[in-house]
């Protein structure tokens, strides 16, 4: 990369390995192919960052810039403002769970205490010590009628119990 | 059917006759059910033949505005002298509503299909099938099939071989209940931050990459190639209760019921039936307090308000309330209602896109007044204050975030001050807050 515009001097960041490759700079530009601008290609290109690093770095929204000739603030402002792009490094399994109303009449907050607990997170939005769980709560995963739905990492699984979650979490350990 | 169960021999499946088989799921298995019969219908009638179809059935939008889909595409210029866009609105994310995710990883040909006929008809030269990132399933689901639909030719330069050139690109969101507005929605595709647009210019004139532009939800798009295969008139007589609503509607019922899931019922159909008979009522021991019938966005109904209301958009504007998203979500009296209604207003606290001042203000203030009354610290003033901040909330802004906002925590505190009142007469505290 040519510039990093400042963005790389993060700690840690230097040793990400560059997204758009000639393999990614190949997906990127079949993606760009399918909108009459470059700049609609960002929250495409921002999931490839993530896919490839865990998280959207600094650095990749650098790259990001320059590849769909962007500024490195205005690609900020995009992430900022989508809540599953990860502007930090998460756990090596994400969980997010439903905790809105219709979840919550159901008691999606005990099973949010049975991931905290199956984890070893201390909290809600806390990675784990060992740095394996992340346990986030969201709103609405519009599963509604299957509570409480859990997104693992891309795995989508519904009607998750107190009972059942430790087993799940035994099955990603 | 009413996925995940049998289906009641009250439902009139259509849009859900093949939900929970997975073999129609495949582009063979789809053909196998009749599939791509009506595209190729479709693209053998002119477009206005197409679209006076669809203004005949009386199809109105199931996104949740209820506008009707035919006159919607009228508005798109006739003479194409700039790029028009078929957006599909796929980010269903309002609580309580989870059929359109049925309908993509069920019948994700049922949504390519549509499309592709809403496509031809506004002279769409792309389509781009928004669909909320947390969707991954149905995300797989829905690009597999159409890929398997590029394939087999059905989309491409030469669709079903009929010289006509229509596009389709899955676009995945990333997180933002607000992009399921349409003007939002049409921002998030551009590349940009999920902000709503002042209308005017409204999309058919300036949308997409300020081209023209229709936005149709999921079940909207999925019930056009019925509509096409056996006519306008047999859709339109579909209809149990007010003319002006035809057809079926898919009910996703949720909450404190026995069987949760989602229901395909005639337009006109009794709430106190979808409730009790179709999702199996209360548990035992239990009884219904509440019922909020359209997706969280509005006004919530008593127990009998909701067991007199009729699910069509007349109906519920009947009792105050609208027929939304159709996403029903069921409250027992076991529910604690100021601590729902303070999730509610947490939620759109936590999706407020910030631009106006009244939402992202008036969103969050609620919520911590809400709280407040929640940790026994609320003083009876604190309800005229709530409800005085929700009249500041309505209508007033950009999008109808606000306003969802407000639905809910005034129809709350109208229908059960006695449960606001204990909290603060008492001084009690909810643990959790």
């Amino acid at each position: 990369m040519s510039q990093t515009t400042g963005a790389g001097a993060v700690a840690g960041a230097e040793s990400l390995p560059p997204v758009f490759d000639e393999a990614g700079r190949r997906e990127l530009d079949a993606v760009v192919a399918r909108y009459p601008t470059k700049a609609a290609a960002l929250l495409p290109a921002l999931w490839m960052v993530q896919r490839k690093h865990g998280w959207v770095s600094p650095q990749g929204m650098a790259e990001v810039a320059e590849a769909l000739a962007l500024t490195p603030a205005y690609v900020k402002g995009v992430v900022t403002f989508y809540s599953m792009y990860h502007q930090h490094p998460v756990g090596t399994h994400f969980v997010q769970l439903c905790t809105t109303t219709p979840c919550n009449v159901c008691g999606a907050e005990k099973v949010a205490e049975a991931f905290l607990r199956a984890t070893g997170a201390k909290r809600l939005g806390e990675t784990s010590p060992d740095g394996a769980w992340t346990v986030v709560e969201v709103e609405c995963l519009g599963a509604c009628g299957f509570a409480t739905p859990v997104l693992l990492d891309d795995d989508f699984i519904e009607s998750v119990t107190p009972e059942s979650v430790p087993a799940i979490v035994a099955r990603y350990r | 059917m009413g996925y995940p169960h049998p289906t009641h021999p009250k439902e009139t499946p259509v849009l859900s006759r093949h939900f929970g088989d997975s073999d129609a799921r495949s582009f063979d298995g789809w053909k196998r059910r009749g599939g791509y019969a009506s595209l190729e219908k479709a693209l053998g009638m002119s477009r206005e033949q197409v679209t006076e179809e669809v203004k005949t059935s009386g199809l109105r939008g199931r996104g949740g505005a209820g506008f009707p889909c035919g006159l919607k595409w009228t508005f798109m210029p006739k003479q194409r002298t700039q790029p028009h866009y078929l957006c599909v609105n796929a980010d269903e994310s309002e609580p309580g509503t989870f059929k359109d995710r049925e309908i993509m990883r069920w019948t994700p040909h049922a949504v390519i299909e549509g499309a592709a006929i809403a496509a031809y008809a506004i002279q769409a030269e792309q389509t781009y099938v928004y669909i909320r990132g947390e969707f991954t399933e149905a995300i797989a689901i829905m690009q597999q099939a159409l890929d398997e639909a590029y394939i087999k030719g059905v989309l491409g330069i030469n669709a079903m071989g009929k010289g006509v050139r229509i596009d389709m690109t899955i676009h995945r969101g990333a997180g933002a209940y607000i992009c399921g507005e349409e003007t939002a929605l049409m921002n998030s595709i551009e590349g940009k931050r999920g902000n709503p647009r002042i209308r005017p210019p409204f999309p058919a004139a300036s949308g997409l990459f300020g081209c023209p532009t229709t936005i149709n939800n999921v079940e909207t798009l999925a019930a056009v190639p019925p509509i096409i295969e056996q006519g306008g008139a047999w859709y339109r007589a579909i209809c149990l209760s007010n003319p002006n609503s035809t057809g079926t509607k898919l009910f996703s019922v949720c909450g404190t019921v026995r069987s949760p899931g989602t229901y395909e019922v005639a337009m006109g159909f009794p709430l106190k039936d979808l409730v009790h008979d179709l999702a199996g009522g209360m548990r035992p021991g239990r009884r219904l307090k509440a019922v909020i019938p359209g997706g969280s966005s509005v006004p919530i109904l008593t127990a009998d308000e909701a067991e007199a209301t009729l699910l069509d958009y007349e109906g519920c504007v009947a009792r105050g309330t609208m027929l939304g998203s159709g996403g029903v979500i069921v409250m027992d009296d076991s529910v604690d209602m100021v601590y729902q209604i303070m999730r509610l207003a947490r939620f759109y606290a936590h999706e407020s896109c910030a631009q106006c001042t009244q939402c992202r203000e008036g969103t969050a203030w609620t919520t911590k007044i809400l709280q407040r009354i929640l940790h026994g610290q609320g003083k009876l003033e604190d309800l005229d204050l709530l409800l005085d901040l929700s009249e500041q909330m309505t209508g007033t802004t950009i999008c109808v975030l606000s306003d969802s906002c407000a639905a809910p925590v005034v129809s709350g505190i109208r229908k059960f001050r006695d449960e606001f009142e204990a909290y603060i007469d008492s001084g009690r505290a909810v643990a959790q807050v």
